[in-house]
């Protein structure tokens, strides 16, 4: 039997994304669904938050080293020309709506919650036992998974990388087990058969950058479908 | 007087003005007396700040529009935060203007090699320097150094402006963020001296660890895109990248 949903909330995540995403999100190099699935872990762990605000530390600095660029005159002076009209309209710090907390029972954290209406995922049947919601469409694509308790997925490989960040319940793979804010990355060397941990159902943000392959059986069948 | 000399012709504008937190400077000297690099902090008084930082920095005057050019400032950690503070609290223009001295001719070259064109490159900037002036308030000194600061809102700002797509970040406010625990160890440092550190530790950088991160924090490419472009090992960058960072970490944690 798993764990009541209480505790996992609490769950500090043991596995993190590498350093040089984190490098990478710091930087601002990654594209919008990968620095969603970065930054929904950061809200989940200070550790990678904490790392997240030294590379930040590291980019100041750079950006001080820097050779300078010479700017056109015109251009101090059209700032300088503009700070009364920021004086007279200061910022109003725009009132987002933002959905609620507990959005369909789910406790997403921010950014996450704001990508998703305030009715929640609307869950699509991909095959049994699997459901997604889109979130950004592209080819870098984010979804939210909802694995169903115990269901193992058709064993699959990957075209390009793929991030999973857990957010209720837990899976289990090869490399090891998932609960809410691990996060797991996977590239084209790795085959896995993750399974939904039993009791309930396993909540996923994932990330692909190239469409999932599937190798088993039903791989003619269903790759069609996973695009 | 109140600039300190160190290391490689950096000089540090050792700006204190205030009991507690020049206190509090002195006492990080104490604290770390195997420095490298010695710290000499001098106690000036406010009113004679705003001359020693002009003859530091160089900067033109506010009216003086038409030398604006790559003027190396010499403007450094506090007295950057100190005139952050001005522009907070007075909406002093002549500290805004020192800010805009310092700031867009390095703010403009990072945009420029992110891929913006010039009249791009100089719009980006004028939309960052805009929002220091209005966002003044909310620059806080014990959370990043005016440089991280400003790095940080040019580096969405490029994100909105330049690649038209939304940069996910936490919300501080969020009742479902994980709380922190006790701070590091590297948090118990100003940030303005963090940055001093890390400035001295990047010029340390072996050269291809220091190329490797001016790719990987001014070229808006992720690493894999990088490796790709150099036609170097994606492992080759991945441990460079690490190497750079668990340096640049030391120069964080030692002598304290």
């Amino acid at each position: 039997m798993s764990a009541p949903t209480d505790i996992r909330l609490g769950h500090m995540p043991e596995h993190h994304p590498e350093a040089e995403l984190l490098v990478d999100y710091a930087a601002g190099a990654l594209g919008e669904a990968e620095s969603l699935v970065v930054a929904t872990h950061l809200a989940l762990c200070p550790d990678c938050r904490h790392e997240v605000e030294r590379f930040e530390a590291v980019g100041g600095a750079m950006l001080q080293e820097i050779e300078p660029a010479a700017l056109s005159a015109a251009s101090r002076d059209a700032v300088m020309a503009r700070l009364d009209d920021v004086i007279a309209a200061p910022e109003v710090a725009a009132a987002r709506r933002t959905p609620p907390e507990a959005l369909a029972g789910l406790k997403l954290p921010q950014p996450l919650r704001s990508y998703l209406g305030e009715a929640g995922p609307n869950w699509r049947r991909v095959i049994a036992g699997l459901a997604e919601h889109q979130l950004l469409a592209g080819p870098h694509r984010a979804v939210l998974l909802r694995i169903d308790p115990s269901v193992a997925m058709p064993t699959h490989t990957h075209r390009g990388r793929e991030h999973t960040l857990v957010l209720a319940g837990g899976f289990t793979d090869a490399a090891g087990h998932y609960l809410r804010g691990d996060f797991r990355s996977t590239d084209p060397s790795i085959t896995h058969q993750p399974v939904a941990d039993p009791g309930e159902p396993c909540i996923c943000l994932a990330i692909t950058t190239a469409p999932l392959r599937l190798t088993g059986r039903l791989a003619r069948l269903l790759n069609p479908f996973l695009r | 007087m109140n600039t300190g000399r160190f290391g490689k012709g950096l000089v540090a504008g050792g700006v204190i003005h205030g009991g507690r937190q020049g206190v509090f400077c002195l006492m990080i000297a104490t604290l770390a007396p195997g420095a490298p690099l010695a710290l000499s902090l001098h106690l000036a008084v406010r009113r004679n700040r705003r001359q020693s930082v002009a003859r530091m920095a160089g900067t033109p005057s506010d009216t003086d529009a038409s030398k604006v050019g790559v003027a190396t400032s010499g403007i450094q950690g506090r007295a950057l935060d100190d005139l952050v503070a001005d522009v907070a609290e007075r909406r002093d223009r002549r500290a805004f203007g020192q800010l805009f001295d310092h700031f867009a001719p390095r703010l403009k070259a990072y945009l420029a090699r992110s891929g913006a064109d010039q009249a791009t490159a100089e719009e980006v900037v004028q939309d960052v320097m805009l929002t220091l002036w209005r966002r003044a308030e909310q620059f806080d000194r014990t959370q990043a150094s005016v440089g991280t600061w400003i790095y940080t809102i040019a580096r969405n700002r490029r994100i909105d402006l330049l690649r038209r797509e939304r940069r996910p970040e936490i919300d501080p406010a969020d009742p479902l963020l994980a709380p922190a625990p006790e701070p590091a160890a590297d948090d118990t440092l100003l940030t303005s001296e963090r940055e001093r550190r890390l400035r001295g530790a990047l010029g340390e950088l072996p050269a291809e660890q220091a190329e490797l991160l001016r790719m990987a924090f001014f070229d808006d490419k992720p690493h894999s895109v990088i490796a790709a472009e150099t036609r170097l090992p994606l492992g080759t960058v991945k441990s460079r990248l690490r190497l750079a960072m668990v340096r640049l970490r030391k120069v964080l944690k030692d002598n304290l």
